[in-house]
């Protein structure tokens, strides 16, 4: 397939692995984030570990938006299905996410919530004109990636007169997250996780550009590099990182420029801003509480905004005790280190939500690298 | 005053005319409806019999009496009708196929029928006749049948349920738990075609080439194979859960482990382009017209040449080894020469969200 085959080429992958275990130094431990399961999912599913030395080490980040999300926003949602009787309307892995009560949303279908998989905001729009007797409701959930949909959605439904459009807004953004990370205790004071370095994601950046990551690169001296999600664009970027931490710099540097600029997407970033402003706090899963992390839908389009609209109250639900996907989210542990994995916690039946999406840290554990636990 | 015409039933009206609760209900309109559409379609000497069950010679295998297959599978798809066949010719392929694959003769069907309310008899007789096309063309009559209608909101239009009996010769024996270290994997073509034509459609996402799903009868493929004496252990068609499923129930039911090459597996670039698009892994798709072969190490290349001599296995290739492994997982060597798990499928598969 072009385009695609190029950037998984094993031999060049052999050769990257070459070239990152010769430039690695000796006696030298390489820890680096990958904030994105994008990421998470491409360095499993192509067993991208098992072409990188032993001292260096990835460490998976809380870029999963379904593993973010906290039990009490999946609870709105289901309450809205199943006590308000909406159409609502979300992408597809949020379907799993366990929620209050031994529900999901894929459970509240099944008992009568009319709940739908929709591909895009465009597929939400249509159900919406298509029953212009019912309350249609798009669940929202993402980073800056699914954001600029959302805005235009609502701007387009703003301008049609679409009455019966809402929109339960759930965005959050990656910035914030990697300063939640970098500020930890963990992190800063401890030192229990060692964290040399970030591989961003391309895809956020194309709408961000790489500008907002200046900053973590320049106050707590990490090096990030911007990277596409395909395994070659991954490799490179751990090559990037080492030869950052050998030379000790920590800028932002970019692998993904076929699509990657400094400043981003400026139009996508006027229509977010036209809709979205800054919550003062939001409830990440595994974060807790981070302050300006997450988007709320303006006073100017407050008609759509399905949380005024239902006048529904935010009840924050604490994780399952046994649970470690907080620790997991901060890259604190690994999903093996939970009690539960694999065991009570499985892809069947998830107690924790990075166990649902293929981009969870432990459902990719899971679903292609047990095997290494066991033998 | 007009003559009463005895024995005048108007025809049904296959244009524009719909299933209705007395076409169920076991009256006239009911034999108007088997005897205009079913019968009319699918007639053979047994399904004329008319009786309650149909009388049929004992089964025998090159004239020696053998063991009785029996299989039966449900046909629920949504769109009922795709690129490539529809649900009439998906249900004689899916029951042959599982007659087939357990290295017996295919030689009769049998099929019900559940239909909604308000259903277009158009659309019915499409169905039937692909149906009727599909057994012609397989060689396996259906000679029994049942009718039933829901009230309409309770179907979804139509489901079909087919059983298939079919006879094995004595001493050929195959099954999911014959697997061995060593043996080899072969599969009869590209993967995945059927369940991204179905998806393609219900998404409403065209491409560029288009995807036609692979239903097809495997059971002259197969004969073809078994004619060779060649050392088959497991013959299976990888449907729901694709590929990745079956291989897993074969490991689970032989006690053994595989590994697969990622390199060697076969999708067509445009199936391959489609599920990237739509965030989804051909391994796990399904497929309504594949094989998938475990055997002996040595008949891998006699196999091989046999199949691709037939039309249903021209692209047929090695894809992957049976190896001892007490966790019965499936592996991958990646086309990057990495390894991973093809693991079994938990519940649908979702696409991912960015």
């Amino acid at each position: 397939m072009k385009y695609i085959d190029e950037f998984r080429d094993g031999e060049l992958a052999t050769n990257l692995g070459a070239s990152i275990a010769a430039t690695a130094q000796p006696g030298r431990n390489y820890s680096f984030m990958e904030f994105c399961g994008g990421h998470t999912h491409a360095i499993s599913r192509y067993g991208l570990s098992d072409l990188l030395p032993p001292t260096v080490r990835m460490v998976h980040g809380p870029g999963c938006p379904v593993c973010v999300l906290p039990i009490g926003r999946v609870d709105l949602a289901i309450r809205l299905a199943l006590e308000r009787g909406v159409i609502l309307c979300t992408y597809g892995d949020t379907l799993r996410v366990p929620a209050s009560d031994g529900l999901s949303l894929m459970k509240a279908k099944a008992r009568g919530g009319d709940i739908r998989m929709v591909y895009s905001t465009i597929d939400a729009l249509q159900i919406a004109r298509d029953n212009p007797g019912r309350e249609v409701v798009f669940f929202a959930i993402g980073f800056e990636t699914t954001t600029p949909p959302t805005a235009v959605a609502i701007q387009q439904a703003d301008a049609e007169g679409l009455k019966n459009f809402s929109v339960l807004c759930c965005h959050v953004l990656t910035p914030s997250a990697i300063s939640n990370i970098l500020e930890s205790p963990e992190v800063r004071q401890w030192g229990t996780v060692p964290l040399d370095g970030f591989i961003g994601p391309a895809h956020v950046s194309t709408v961000i550009g790489s500008r907002p990551y200046e900053f973590f690169a320049e106050e707590y001296r990490k090096p990030v590099v911007i990277a596409g999600f395909e395994p070659l664009d991954v490799m490179q970027a751990i090559l990037m990182l080492v030869r950052q931490v050998n030379e000790g710099r920590a800028e932002v540097e970019n692998e993904f420029s076929r699509a990657v600029t400094r400043d981003g997407n400026l139009k996508a970033q006027d229509r977010v801003a036209e809709v979205f402003e800054l919550r003062r706090e939001f409830e990440w899963r595994g974060l807790s509480v981070v302050p300006y992390s997450a988007l709320r839908i303006r006073a100017k389009y407050a008609g759509f905004d399905a949380e005024r609209r239902f006048k529904l109250d935010y009840r924050s639900v604490p994780d399952n005790k046994a649970c470690e996907c907080g620790a997991i989210l901060r890259g604190v542990k690994r999903p093996q280190d939970c009690k539960i994995f694999g065991t009570v916690c499985t892809p069947e039946n998830p107690i924790g939500s990075c166990m649902v999406s293929s981009e969870g840290a432990c459902a990719a554990h899971y679903s292609y690298g047990r095997y290494k636990d066991v033998h | 005053m007009g003559e009463v015409k005895r024995g005048y039933v108007r025809p049904l009206d296959l244009k524009n005319g719909r299933v209705d609760m007395t076409h169920g209900s076991g009256g006239r309109s009911m034999v108007q409806l088997i005897s205009e559409l079913f019968a009319k379609h699918l007639g053979n000497e047994y399904l004329g019999q008319g009786n309650d069950g149909a009388v049929l010679p004992a089964p025998t295998f090159n004239g020696k009496p053998g063991r009785i297959v029996m299989a039966t599978d449900s046909h629920v798809v949504s769109p009922l009708f795709f690129p490539g066949g529809d649900i009439g010719c998906l249900s004689v392929h899916g029951t042959v196929n599982d007659v087939a694959v357990m290295g017996a003769k295919p030689l009769y069907l049998a099929a019900g029928f559940i239909l909604e309310e308000g259903f277009p008899l158009a659309e019915l007789a499409r169905i039937v006749e692909s149906m009727a096309r599909a057994a012609r063309e397989a060689g396996v009559p259906v000679v029994t049948g049942d009718t039933k209608v829901v009230e309409r909101g309770k179907g979804d239009g139509i489901f079909i349920t087919t059983a298939g009996v079919g006879v094995l010769p004595d001493g050929l024996e195959l099954g999911g738990s014959l697997a061995r270290p060593g043996d080899v994997i072969l599969v009869s073509g590209s993967l995945g075609d059927h369940g991204v034509a179905i998806m393609s459609k219900r998404e409403n996402l065209s491409f560029d080439a288009p995807i036609e799903s692979d239903t097809a009868a495997l059971n002259g493929l197969i004969e073809a194979m078994l004619a060779t004496g060649a050392g088959l252990r497991c013959l299976r068609d990888p449907t729901r859960g694709g590929l990745a499923a079956t291989l897993n129930e074969i490991a689970t039911q032989s006690g053994v482990g595989m590994m697969l090459y990622e390199q060697a597996l076969p999708v067509k670039p445009v199936v391959s382009a489609a599920c990237e698009f739509l965030g989804l892994d051909p391994l796990y798709v399904a497929n309504e017209g594949k094989l998938v072969v475990i055997c002996n190490a040595l008949d891998a290349e006699l196999l091989l040449n046999v199949m691709r001599a037939h039309p249903l296995g021209r692209d047929a290739c090695f894809i992957g080894d049976v190896i001892a492994d007490d966790h019965h997982f499936v592996q991958m060597t990646t086309a990057f020469g990495g390894k991973r798990i093809v693991d079994w499928l938990a519940g649908d598969q979702l696409p991912r969200i960015c």
